[in-house]
């Protein structure tokens, strides 16, 4: 590991947990890099997650960390930056974790425009139970419950975020780590809710049943499937079929929600004065 | 507020005032009959002391958020009924793992399920103990009076912020909407404690390791001790662990933390109880029917008393198992179909006859009735 960032994790702790081959190691270092170079105050950051594979990321590293609940790491955490609104708080969460169970606290989450950076591995299927299909796992593929293909259709994470009302929204993939952190960066930088979509790999729960290859044909599927969105914007849509968008996807910024309720508070303090 | 002149108020809304009085700058829940004034009362005043209130997307949601907001140090409040109780079961589950104050009021209805949201019911006793996976500790209060939910609310913010542990407010729909003249105590009168923050320095601190008095030091999120909070087994680092001896002594020290409180946490009123050969269980809206019959047996001449357990959870066993030896028999009065009786007869049944008498319809239980019951069993 790169001496720089050894201060961001419980060295200690670490080898972590996950397969050989997952991706989710190169996005926890992703958004280490991203923490270290935006410059914010780590002893002020708060780490929180669901449960999967990838919210045993907090446990590796360095600040206060939340190992929460099936789904609630959304809630959890609007709780801590409520309560106090002077702290970075990121989640690390999966597609499952975000998008099934937690599918509430996520539109509400995003709804609400409250400064949460979001990180939500999506590898495709729930890994730490074996590999039973998720929200996001593609028409077609297999899974320990979808033997025959998946009948079910996937979600696109942005699309809802945005409808949802997530004030900056990107996408980056484990293969293109660096985009992955700039994003990541972005959306520290961004004052509301922030979603980055990481896409991750399973070599051993998806890509085997679906006979994707090893982890290193999964990255380089990740490379030509993905078209960054400034190049797609000057493509025929021809070009963009069985294509994903990476970079960044939205950016409108909206009143955040901790901030709005500050003034609420100053507001009734002044009445309260006069 | 004014809190020292005399006011007709409701008993959420004395949950409300209480835990303010106790400190809480934080609630977060969602509308649900008959618990919703808690809500409302807390979304108006909240803000003008600069704390914060949420309305959050479902009862989970909720319950999730206060343990997230109890993490950065603030003490927490949420109320429900019914339903929302049930779904809050996993959160509740993780504060007692995690050792999270927090204090949850639940406005008894009628159930099972959607079951009467507006009657009043006691059906949530062993549910309270027992709710959430899995063996764990948890103390459960329960008003009798408006007054009272003033009074148990602070005791219960305190009893979180001292044990590290969920503390419910059970009160039944009749407690909750029920109006009482109340003169509540000046601010300067109430005891407010805090939890016990680190002594060490954040290299040295270890968030769960405990002397004997068996509850660890709790940082606030943000102050630079960096540690880590986890709803799995975990050693005196935080962090977890699969190790049967250190999960052992986890769950030995979780089960046995408030034994060692006992004599604090334990509260209970006895009422003509001395020469009593009847003794009447009854707690919350119960009691208060109780209390009526007591006194017109009384003056029929029937030595009849009542001993009204305020702490359900953990439940005063000896206070009760000492009464019971100098009595015929012991009825428990309850709306339900006999839960707190489970306990009672467990510990009487050896001493006297037991006996309940239990009505679960949306109706309370009359005085009346519980004198018949009375006389049934003289």
């Amino acid at each position: 590991m790169r001496p720089d960032l050894q201060e961001l994790f419980r060295m200690e702790k670490l080898p972590h947990i996950w397969c050989p081959g997952c991706g989710h190691g190169i996005i926890m270092r992703a958004i280490a890099e991203a923490i270290k170079e935006s410059g914010i105050d780590m002893d002020k950051t708060v780490i929180v997650s669901g449960i999967g594979c990838s919210s045993r990321a907090p446990g590796y590293m360095n600040f206060d960390t939340c190992h929460t609940i099936h789904g609630r790491a959304l809630a959890f955490a609007t709780g801590i930056k409520l309560a106090n609104p002077e702290l970075n708080v990121f989640v690390i969460t999966g597609d499952g974790d975000a998008t099934a169970i937690g599918g509430n606290h996520f539109i509400h989450a995003a709804r609400r425009n409250i400064d949460l950076n979001v990180i939500l591995f999506n590898n495709n299927i729930y890994g730490m139970t074996g590999g039973q299909y998720s929200p996001l796992t593609p028409t077609g593929s297999k899974a320990t419950t979808s033997p025959y293909g998946n009948v079910e259709r996937n979600f696109d994470i942005p699309t809802l975020a945005i409808a949802a009302g997530a004030s900056y929204v990107g996408r980056g993939t484990a293969y293109h780590d660096k985009l992955l952190k700039d994003l990541i960066i972005a959306g520290i930088n961004n004052k509301g809710f922030s979603l980055i979509e990481a896409i991750s790999m399973c070599p051993t729960s998806f890509g085997r049943r679906n006979k994707l290859g090893n982890a290193a044909k999964m990255l380089e599927l990740q490379k030509t499937a993905a078209i960054n969105v400034k190049a797609a914007q000057k493509l025929p849509p021809e070009k963009l079929e069985g294509k994903f968008l990476i970079g960044e996807l939205h950016n409108k910024p909206a009143p955040e929600f901790t901030e709005e309720y500050d003034k609420l508070i100053a507001k009734l303090r002044k009445e309260a004065e006069q | 507020m004014t809190v020292n002149k005399a006011r007709l108020i409701q008993g959420n809304q004395a949950c409300a005032e209480g835990a303010i009085a106790a400190g809480v700058t934080f609630f977060a829940g969602y509308p649900i009959t008959p618990s919703t004034e808690i809500a409302e009362i807390m979304s108006e005043e909240l803000p003008k002391i600069g704390g914060k209130f949420i309305q959050m997307e479902d009862e989970i949601g909720s319950m999730a958020c206060i343990l997230g907001a109890s993490l950065t140090g603030k003490k927490v409040l949420t109320a429900s009924s019914g339903p929302g109780i049930s779904l809050k079961q996993e959160a509740i589950g993780y504060a007692s793992m995690a050792e999270i104050p927090c204090v949850i009021v639940n406005v008894q209805r009628l159930g099972p399920s959607t079951g009467g949201p507006t009657s009043t019911a006691q059906g949530d006793i062993m549910q309270a103990r027992w709710g959430t996976h899995g063996d764990h500790p948890i103390i459960a209060l329960c008003p009798a009076t408006v007054k009272e939910c003033f009074d148990l609310t602070v005791k219960a913010v305190n009893f979180a912020e001292k044990f590290r542990t969920p503390v419910y407010v059970l009160l039944d729909e009749i407690i909750g909407h029920m109006r009482e003249k109340v003169i509540l105590p000046n601010k300067e009168d109430i005891e407010i404690v805090d939890r016990k923050r680190p002594s060490t320095k954040p290299g040295d601190y270890k968030p769960y390791r405990t002397d004997e008095s068996l509850i660890p030091e709790m940082a606030d999120y943000g102050t630079g001790y960096k540690w880590h909070v986890t709803g799995l087994h975990h050693d005196e680092t935080g962090f977890p662990t699969t190790k049967p001896a250190l999960v052992e002594k986890l769950m030995n020290r979780l089960m046995s933390k408030l034994d060692k409180y006992k004599e604090e946490i334990l509260l209970w009123q006895e009422e003509s109880t001395d020469d009593a050969e009847v003794l009447i269980v009854a707690y919350g809206s119960t009691a208060r029917s109780a209390l009526d019959a007591v006194e017109k047996l009384r003056e029929a001449g029937i030595k009849v008393g009542l001993f009204r357990p305020i702490t359900i959870w953990p439940f005063p066993e000896e206070a009760l198992a000492r009464l019971a030896a100098n009595v015929k028999g012991v009825i428990v009065p309850e709306m339900n179909y006999g839960q707190l009786y489970l306990e009672v007869e467990r510990i009487c049944k050896d001493k006297c006859k037991t006996s309940g008498l239990f009505k679960a319809n949306s109706e309370p239980i009359t005085p009346d009735e519980i004198i018949a019951k009375v006389r049934e069993v003289l």
